[in-house]
């Protein structure tokens, strides 16, 4: 990772123009200000990191010096002393020569000098912990019911009870569920977003739920019951005689459950497709004849 | 959180409390209360905060220690980031419609 072209400066750059470079695109890319943008959060972390190591004198030097090894660079300098002290010639680079090899120091996390960084530098504040995304898929009935589940996040087991009427869409937070807060701050929360999937014979608008159902002709021209499928089972509607084709009607309290509002439904809207009978007989096709003659 | 109340079952800390667990200085809270940005709870002539400002608050005292913003800044942030979710809220809802359109029910 190279922190100078993370924050945007010449290698020369003073301690000032690293100030301002970090302020520049801290404001951009705070988490803060880009809520549900994992990008911004990853880009976050790297200008802090960058931050933490350039805008130190001494950080710097070694960064300078040894590139992404800076973290060892005294057990490098240890190594080299040592190397050098057995009179052996050390072959290891600077960071612009190119590749250090050799060093088998312990890896140290970057995670326990900067931690999440979600919210500032140093130790002086308790932050609360990150709050994680997740993405929970539910076909539009499942969503039309509620539903209990079992989510194992981060290996925790969360019981969640999901409300009869989640949007596609729609985000739940999950208090305390999220990341560890940092210097004993309380834990993040867990966002939970709704994917709700399309339905073969129902589409969702809202509370509202929209079917096209196909009417007999005879029954469009004469009038009498016919039996549509609704969320709950079957209903029964009343074809009013003569009911033209692409007609809508609205079945109250036959659609989509209100969230959080148990007992309470949107309607049900039934366009009719009329369809035209086929493979008529000859006795059929001369009564349309008569009728078309009328 | 040592100084939660259980009055009127509201989960609440005091000001005091939070300003010394999470060395965030008072006036700071003064000023975001006196702006309307936060909502503090008084309870026998003590300020408190409700749980459920928690999490605003401590994001604005981020923004205010992290970026240097100041209340004036902090408040037209606030109100940005109000209407970025309103109106993600509608772009979701509208996505939404278009589904049904573009996918008629059959």
């Amino acid at each position: 990772m190279d922190y100078y072209k993370i924050l945007g400066v010449e290698r020369t750059a003073s301690t000032d123009d690293i100030k301002k470079a970090y302020r520049r695109l801290a404001r951009k890319y705070h988490p803060d200000l880009n809520p549900h943008n994992k990008e911004a959060e990853q880009r976050f972390k790297e200008i802090n990191e960058a931050n933490e190591v350039l805008s130190d004198a001494g950080s710097r030097t070694k960064y300078d010096k040894y590139g992404d090894q800076w973290k060892h660079a005294d057990q490098i300098e240890e190594a080299r002393r040592q190397q050098e002290a057995a009179g052996g010639g050390y072959a290891g680079g600077g960071f612009e020569g190119g590749s250090f090899e050799g060093f088998t120091g312990q890896e140290q996390d970057m995670r326990d000098i900067f931690g999440s960084m979600f919210g500032g530098s140093g130790s002086r504040v308790r932050y609360r912990g990150q709050d994680y995304q997740a993405e929970l898929q539910l076909g539009l009935r499942e969503a039309a019911v509620t539903e209990k589940r079992v989510l194992t996040v981060n290996g925790k087991q969360i019981r969640l009870t999901i409300p009869a009427g989640v949007d596609n869409g729609q985000t739940i937070r999950i208090k305390g569920h999220g990341g560890p807060g940092m210097n004993g701050g309380p834990a993040g929360d867990l966002l939970i977003t709704f994917l709700v999937g399309e339905d073969p014979v129902f589409k969702r608008d809202g509370i509202n739920l929209h079917q096209t159902v196909e009417l007999p002709l005879y029954t469009a021209m004469l009038g009498g019951e016919l039996t549509v499928p609704a969320l709950d089972g079957h209903v029964k509607v009343t074809v009013k005689p003569e009911t033209a084709n692409g007609t809508v009607v609205r079945l109250k309290g036959k659609g989509f459950p209100v969230y959080k509002q148990e007992g309470k439904f949107g309607d049900l809207l039934i366009t009719y497709a009329v369809k035209l009978p086929v493979h008529l007989t000859d006795k059929q096709r001369e009564l349309f004849k008569q009728l078309a003659g009328t | 959180m040592n100084a939660k109340d259980n009055m009127e079952s509201e989960e609440l800390i005091s000001v005091q409390a939070y300003c010394t667990t999470s060395h965030v200085s008072i006036s700071l809270i003064d000023n975001l209360a006196e702006s309307g940005l936060v909502q503090l709870t008084v309870r026998a002539e003590q300020r408190y905060i409700a749980a459920d400002q928690l999490a605003h608050i401590e994001r604005l005292v981020r923004l205010h220690d992290d970026l240097d913003i100041n209340v004036e800044g902090l408040e037209a942030i606030d109100h940005l980031l109000q209407r970025m979710h309103t109106m993600q809220e509608e772009l979701q809802r509208l996505r939404n419609r278009l589904r049904r359109y573009e996918h008629p029910a059959g």
